[in-house]
């Protein structure tokens, strides 16, 4: 199975991503400039400050070469990993509901926080068990999440919350405490906190490893099988 | 306006040159410099530039060690951390843009410090900073540098995705005119890939790279503005400078990329004095002259002069220097990462620095006038008659409980806990940090091969107040005690030395003994200087700031399994005090407390029993023998103490040795640390870890809950 | 033509950038300030300003979270 890392200019966690892919999987860079996927069974959007987060975060790099790549990839059912930076751009894309607003404090925020798993029955949390912590770092300034209120109950009923801040975890006000949402179909998944630096004991966590592990099973299983 | 030559002299005093200078400038060349050579050279003759009054005194710093590859003179230093790996780094000062501006003035101190490291050809892996404010309680002022400085380097390093690992923040009343911000960047580099900055290769060519040409940072040099822009245009001439992180970025990666390719003779960053200083310092290297047309270099206003394009400080610009053949390959590489890049001239044989505008020679000096024959002042030193530092308000009257002494300690600017700064910096980013701000002494970021650095930044301006010597001495002792306690040894250091007007004897007498005091040290220790900066004119009209040499020190761990922590990690662990530990109250944090101003002569310091101190720590920490290890700053053993149990969430029940002061400080001498009962034998056991009360016998008796909840208030009001 | 795009956050959307600064006012001595908002100014020299409206949608702006109105200043004025 090969994971593909989207590299934007302004990108900083692609390498990060690349190198946590890669401890479960083959992983390689995607450059924003190629319409080219490479052949790639899953797609991570990293994090960091792609263009700048100039004008809006994530709104120029959403218009990049390979986005258009990303977004039939999509369509056609292939998985797409957003974290966020990543999750920006997948909302500006319209390829996840619902935006990232700045954060309450108006500060960037730095902790380890506990995450709940909403729903694990999808690739991207199905190894995981529902009510389960997940204890993975937020780095951010832009991560409060935000739909309409109609839109959030749609969501939580057709279980696209897939992960939720644990009470007293919330680090940047979004609302019902959302840390992760995907799409109707499943297979384009969002989330605020950094999965891919809680997979290496001597760092920290390993929990975010989970969410990796989860993409190569379902892969082997449905595309690869 | 009259260019008379009666007010051309009054331009060079208006530029900040003395007159014995300019006779000086007139005897080098032979004849009156024009306005944008007068420009080029009052720069490059600053303080700031130019070393004048410091550059003999560092030639005292020793330098030497089988560890280093670069040292002092070019962008940044460099050592050897084996596995074929160099770790470059440099502190550097941006004090007076902060003053200014304290967003914009910190965060491009960052971008510039990340600039030097590159520029040698190592990919930036940390940042650490020091700062200095006035009081907050009293000080609105500074509660804003403060807030708009930490914002600052936030905005820079996370945006370009450098972990901030560590630093340090001091409040004190001298610096309430002149904050200090004091900026360090750690890089990595496979050896074959660190460059020099000597441009070399008669017919080379130079290309600048990076962010369009503006008129930032100009300020003083504008008086040379022509007589067409009148008082209205002030504001066409900043003197902030503003930082752009994401151009920062690309150009570092292009960079990076241009030496991997091997494309480049030489390579350097523009900082202060701009192309003037970047293009004739590589040109001096190298033994080499250049000439420079400034109608190719892309600008970002219209109808800029010459001499503002020469002295201008815009930020995210680099200088390279690359074989005609190699140019194409060159521009091809900054094209792909969407950065302009422009030829803008070519090495020549001899001296000269030749600058072109549309065709006309509008400077050409001999490259030695620009970068050597600067004149360089020999202080004179003498120590100050009185006492220079008024003491703080008295928040303790020495009448306090112990327990109300250590909450108010734990409760100070200077102690208080710094999570709401460091939550503002990104620590992780690059999958390196295995130590994170909190946990222990100093950094700890791990490396291909499984070995590890590690980085820690100190200083102590009070104590270098009270006694120079001892008190810069004690910078490096505190910086290598702090790398002992994740196990590290020491490897090389940079400081950056901040003080006052440098032309009054006192400050000269400060100067000296403090470079005095940090060579003895590095001297002892086995640690050479591969760095470093001097800042200074650090003055108010109420007196010089506290003397401030800052330490930046790097050291190395064999594995990055077990590097050291600061809190106790478990129940029923002995603990141990490791010294010999003898404080006094001279120069303290409580003495400061007691409204006391900084005088007395700080406590001698052994060397040689400090280095068995150290390696003791440092093996038993690797070993795993010892749990954790903190070591005794500010605030003295209580503190120390008080530190490990919030930290590790578990109590401590201990006696002291009598007579011993608990708030009294010894920085670098003293260390507490933890272990099972059998690997602390020999030690001076003086207690065990467990439960949730910090019970020092005789003393106090206070949950650690008061003591976390005393650190987290104390800056939490402010940040 | 110059023409300006103001934008701001939708209503209803927590402001607190907006909130921060209708804090500020008052601490320097201005009274009797409400309903703060802030929000970001483009400008643009554009031949055909019909065409705005879908920058405005497509890039400009995010519509789910904010507002936004043109103003159109008329004359080309000399770029800066």
């Amino acid at each position: 199975m090969k994971f593909g890392v989207v590299r934007f200019p302004g990108s900083c966690d692609d390498i990060d991503g690349l190198q946590a892919a890669a401890r479960v999987a083959d992983a390689v860079l995607l450059w924003h400039a190629d319409y080219d996927l490479h052949g790639v069974d899953a797609v991570i959007v990293p994090g960091g400050f792609s263009y700048g987060d100039y004008l809006r975060a994530g709104a120029i790099a959403r218009f990049a070469p390979v986005m258009a790549e990303v977004e039939e990839f999509a369509h056609e059912g292939g998985l797409v990993l957003g974290i966020c930076n990543g999750f920006q751009v997948l909302c500006e894309a319209g390829l996840l509901p619902g935006a990232l607003l700045p954060n309450v404090s108006l500060r960037f925020i730095f902790r380890q926080v506990d995450v709940e798993v909403v729903h694990s029955e999808g690739p991207f949390t199905g190894s995981c068990d529902v009510g389960e912590h997940l204890s993975i770092p937020v780095k951010h300034t832009t991560g409060r999440y935000y739909a309409p209120e109609e839109q959030l109950d749609r969501l939580e009923a057709a279980g696209q919350v897939l992960l939720r801040y644990a009470p007293g975890h919330n680090p940047n006000g979004s609302l019902r405490d959302i840390a992760g949402v995907c799409n109707e179909r499943g297979n384009v998944f969002g989330l605020m906190p950094h999965p891919e630096h809680a997979v290496d004991p001597l760092i920290g966590s390993t929990d975010g490893l989970r969410i990796f592990e989860s993409m190569r099973a379902h892969v082997e299983q449905h595309v690869l099988a | 306006m009259s260019s008379s030559t009666s007010s051309l002299e009054e331009r060079h005093r208006q530029l900040g040159l003395t007159d014995f200078e300019y006779s000086r400038i007139l005897e080098r060349l032979g004849r009156a410099p024009n306005d944008v050579e007068l420009a080029m050279l009052s720069l490059m003759w600053s303080e700031h530039c130019g070393y004048k009054h410091s550059r003999r005194l560092l030639r005292r710093l020793p330098k030497e060690g089988r560890h280093v590859l670069m040292g002092p003179g070019e962008n940044a230093g460099a050592v050897d951390v084996g596995g074929g790996l160099a770790v470059a780094f440099k502190v550097e000062s941006h004090n007076h843009p902060s003053a200014v501006e304290p967003f914009q003035g910190a965060a491009t101190g960052v971008g510039g410090i990340l600039r030097d490291v590159f520029a040698v050809g190592a990919r930036p892996i940390a940042v650490l900073d020091s700062l200095r404010f006035g009081e907050p309680g009293s000080s609105e002022r500074s509660r804003y540098l403060l807030d708009r400085a930490v914002a600052g380097i936030g905005h820079y390093g996370n945006s370009i995705g450098v972990p901030t690992v560590g630093g340090e923040i001091y409040f004190e009343g001298s610096y309430e005119q002149n904050c200090l911000v004091n900026a360090m960047c750690l890089g990595l580099a496979p050896h074959d890939r660190l460059i020099r900055s000597a441009a070399a290769g008669p017919g080379n060519v130079v290309v600048l790279l990076g962010a369009l040409t503006g008129r930032d940072g100009i300020g003083g040099a504008s008086v040379l503005a022509s007589a067409e822009l009148g008082e209205g245009d002030e504001a066409k001439r900043p003197s902030v400078q503003i930082g752009d992180p994401f151009t920062e970025k690309k150009l570092l990666e292009c960079c990076l990329e241009l030496l991997d390719r091997e494309l480049l003779v030489s390579l350097q960053d523009l900082g202060a004095a701009g192309l003037t200083s970047a293009a004739s310092e590589m040109a001096s290297k190298g033994g080499v002259g250049l000439t420079l047309d400034l109608c190719q270099i892309p600008l970002r206003e219209p109808g800029m002069e010459p001499f503002e394009i020469m002295v201008s400080e815009s930020q995210e610009r680099m200088l390279c220097v690359a074989a005609p053949d190699r140019v194409g390959e060159v521009l091809g590489v900054c094209e792909r990462w969407e950065l302009p890049a422009t030829t803008i001239g070519f090495v020549t044989e001899g001296d000269s620095f030749q600058v072109l505008h549309h065709g006309v020679v509008v400077a050409d000096l001999p490259v030695s006038v620009l970068v050597d024959d600067c004149p360089l002042y020999d202080l004179e030193p003498s120590p100050p008659v009185a006492g220079l530092y008024a003491g703080s308000d008295a928040v303790l009257s020495g009448s306090e409980s112990p327990t109300e002494t250590l909450l108010a300690l734990l409760r100070s600017p200077n102690i208080a806990s710094r999570r709401a700064v460091f939550e503002q910096y990104d620590p992780i980013v690059q999958s390196r940090t295995v130590r994170r701000p909190d946990e222990a002494d100093a950094a700890v970021l791990v490396l291909p091969d499984g070995s590890a650095i590690a980085v820690a930044i100190d200083g102590n301006g009070r104590r270098v107040a009270c006694d120079p010597r001892r008190g810069a001495a004690e910078a490096v002792y505190e910086c290598a005690a702090n790398l002992a306690c994740v196990g590290a040894e020491p490897l090389g250091l940079t400081n950056c030395l901040n003080f006052g007007n440098p032309e009054k004897p006192h400050v000269a007498w400060q100067l000296v003994e403090a470079v005095e005091g940090l060579s003895e040290a590095c001297e002892a220790l086995g640690v050479p200087v591969v760095g470093g900066n001097v800042s200074l004119y650090n003055e108010a009209p109420t007196g010089p700031i506290f003397p401030t040499p800052v330490v930046g020190m790097v050291g190395k761990l064999p594995h990055a399994r077990r590097p050291g922590r600061l809190g106790f990690a478990r129940d029923g662990d002995a603990i141990a005090l490791l010294g010999p530990f003898e404080p006094s109250s001279v120069g303290s944090e409580l003495s400061k407390l007691q409204g006391c101003a900084p005088e007395g002569e700080l406590p001698a310091a052994d060397a040689g029993r400090i280095r068995v101190l150290h390696e003791g720590v440092r093996a038993r920490v690797r070993s795993g023998a010892f749990h954790s290890a903190h070591d005794i700053a500010e605030g003295g053993v209580a503190i120390a103490l008080a530190e490990c149990c919030i930290a590790g969430v578990l109590g401590a029940s201990v006696r002291l040795p009598r007579g011993l002061d608990p708030f009294g400080e010894a920085p670098g001498r003293g260390f507490i640390v933890s272990g099972p009962a059998e690997a602390l034998a020999g030690f001076v056991v003086i207690g065990s870890v467990g439960g949730e009360r910090l019970i020092i016998d005789g003393l106090l008796d206070v949950a650690v809950s008061d003591l976390h909840e005393a650190r987290e208030g104390g800056l939490s009001e402010w940040v | 033509m110059r023409a300006r795009v103001l934008v701001r956050p939708k209503a209803g959307i927590l402001d607190p950038q907006g909130q921060a600064v209708e804090r500020a006012l008052p601490a320097l001595g201005f009274e009797g300030v409400r309903n703060v908002h802030v929000g970001r100014l483009i400008e643009l020299d554009v031949d055909d300003p019909d065409q705005i409206p879908e920058m405005c949608e497509r890039l400009l702006t995010n519509p789910l979270i904010e507002d936004w109105e043109i103003e159109e200043a008329g004359v080309e004025e000399p770029s800066r």
